[in-house]
């Protein structure tokens, strides 16, 4: 990956909510740093932060500490004006789109233009473009209330995209829509991305989002960053309490095998697609159980994770560990 | 069944109730519309939260509003013929009209544009929206139908204060209903004028809900 100047540089950053009675420390010490270009993730439980997080990076929120950074500027000694001329330049999309519900998909994509000076016809031109690239050209002139919910995020993302900002905010973008809906917004997203080189920034509490379309992932917990690194470093092997629970398969799904001695092999696209287990077995003629399997098979090479219980006797459990450590893939105890 | 002076008379009475009413109803609005848009902007939730301008703003049009009509067009009256120069007819009865009307106009106007969800306020405020562009391309257009609603009640209530300004030498459909109708015990003309009131309230307030369901996008 590329290593140039962030476009995105959080330093120090906390946010305290005060309210008559109680003092809510909603983020605490933040320091992140993302890169132009990258698709960068932010993972968190609900009421972990990342909602504050995203809005203090066009500081819809004021943190309380700390600078923000944005394509080196810094944001909060900006005053009202100049704030609002760079929020232009940073698109955002929401959980529940936010349309302008009395505005046709067209006039809402133009909405932007307008606040930028844009003249009408030409907002009206970039509006069209946009309807084009998101694939809604149809509809143009219909209202938010007659659309779908992935139809409604699609004019919500080409809204954003009115004033060519360089950075996509998405806010839980994909949290109201369906497993088939959400991978075609994902689709689309990636492909503005690799597109446009706009730099997107992800925040969602689901981890299949993030090693969808994600290049780098922080986990927040708790109001703090724990853990920030690769999609692949840290969906192979987490190290935070917090990514552990992202990562590994929810404990309701195994925990009736906890007893056993379990190995986790995770699957990051570097392995193509072979009978790994049924090698194993007849290769080491030891057998193993399944407890859990989530793999995908995107472009022929295997990404996921699966759970094997494997015996107990440590030179039967070396062998498998080595066999599946010689295939390059990442293993680790589980319990 | 009536002479030809009492059917002139209705005609005109018409014509003054719709001049006060309209004519109210309108100054109401420019003073209400704006009031209504400042109790929402300086509200502690607001996008400009000013807690001092909220709170007297909120107290003055709680006074104004729990003064009974009648009693407010009394203590007005100095002001009136400061005004108009007359504190009876039509026009005199339009400053008392406003006066009471604009605080009513303030709490319709900010109970329509908290309808507007705050999610739609964050997005035009992400897309760097200053409050004004929020004020006439967000609150406004957005809270359109409920706004309408919201003026056909206006409308209706200002009727019928009207009609009761009749008493105090007001002008219109009411002061004949009371002059000629409880005064001098000429219960037809009563019934007549107090049939048109109705007849009028219905156009304002049917006219109203329609305008407003045709011009609502959100249901389709």
């Amino acid at each position: 990956m590329q290593r140039n100047e962030p476009i995105i540089k959080l330093d120090h950053l906390s946010k305290t909510f005060k309210s008559k009675d109680s003092v809510v420390n909603a983020l605490d010490n933040i320091n992140l740093e993302i890169q132009k270009g990258e698709i960068f993730g932010i993972i968190g439980m609900s009421g972990a932060g990342k909602s504050t997080l995203v809005r203090c990076i066009n500081l819809l929120e004021k943190p309380t500490e700390g600078s923000v950074l944005f394509d080196g500027q810094d944001l909060l000694k900006l005053n009202q004006k100049a704030l609002r001329k760079s929020r232009q330049a940073m698109g955002m999309i929401f959980q529940q789109f936010n349309l302008l519900m009395q505005r046709t998909a067209l006039k809402n994509i133009c909405f932007p233009s307008e606040l930028s000076g844009l003249s009408k016809e030409k907002a009206q031109t970039r509006a069209l473009e946009l309807l084009e690239i998101v694939g809604l050209s149809d509809k143009a002139n219909v209202y938010p209330s007659q659309l779908s919910g992935g139809q409604k995020q699609r004019v919500a993302i080409a809204r954003a995209l009115a004033t060519n900002p360089k950075v996509l905010l998405c806010d839980e973008a994909t949290s109201a829509l369906d497993p088939a809906t959400t991978h075609s917004i994902l689709s689309l997203i990636k492909k503005l991305n690799e597109q446009l080189g706009i730099t997107i920034v992800i925040i969602t509490h689901e981890m299949s989002v993030i090693q969808e379309i994600c290049q780098r992932v922080a986990i927040i917990d708790a109001s703090q960053i724990v853990e920030i690194g690769t999609v692949k470093e840290i969906f192979s092997s987490p190290k935070s309490s917090a990514g552990k629970k992202f990562i590994y398969p929810s404990s309701s799904k195994t925990q009736h095998f906890e007893k056993n001695r379990c190995i986790r092999i995770v699957f990051d696209g570097d392995f193509t697609y072979e009978p790994i287990i049924a090698n194993m077995i007849l290769d080491c003629r030891e057998i193993v159980n399944i407890l859990f399997a989530d793999i995908k098979n995107i472009d022929n090479k295997a990404y996921g994770h699966l759970v094997l219980q494997i015996p107990d006797d440590n030179i039967a459990a070396d062998k498998i560990i080595t066999y599946f450590k010689m295939k390059n893939l990442s293993v680790e105890e589980v319990i | 069944m009536f002479s030809q002076t009492v059917i002139n008379m209705i005609g005109r009475g018409i014509g003054e109730t719709l001049y006060m009413t309209l004519f109210s109803t309108l100054l109401a609005y420019i003073i209400g519309l704006p009031m209504g848009v400042v109790m929402i902007l300086t509200d502690k939730d607001g996008i400009r939260p000013m807690f001092y301008l909220n709170k007297v703003l909120d107290i003055i049009i709680n006074i104004l509003r729990s003064i009974p009509f009648l009693i407010l067009m009394i203590l007005v009256l100095p002001l009136t013929r400061l005004i108009v120069g007359t504190t009876i007819g039509s026009t005199a009865t339009v400053v008392s009209l406003v006066i009471a009307a604009a605080p009513f106009i303030a709490r319709l106007v900010e109970s329509s544009i908290k309808e507007v969800d705050f999610g739609v306020i964050e997005a035009a405020q992400s897309m760097g929206a200053s409050p004004f562009e929020i004020i006439y391309k967000v609150f406004l257009p957005e809270a359109k139908p409920s706004l309408i609603v919201g003026s056909a009640i206006a409308v209706t209530t200002i009727l019928s204060y009207s009609a009761m300004a009749g008493i105090l030498g007001g002008g219109g459909l009411g002061a004949i209903a009371i002059n000629y109708g409880w005064y001098r015990y000429e219960t037809e003309i009563m019934i007549v004028t107090v049939v048109l009131l109705v007849i009028i309230v219905q156009i304002f307030q049917e006219t109203g809900m329609r305008l407003a369901k045709k011009l609502d996008k959100r249901f389709k």
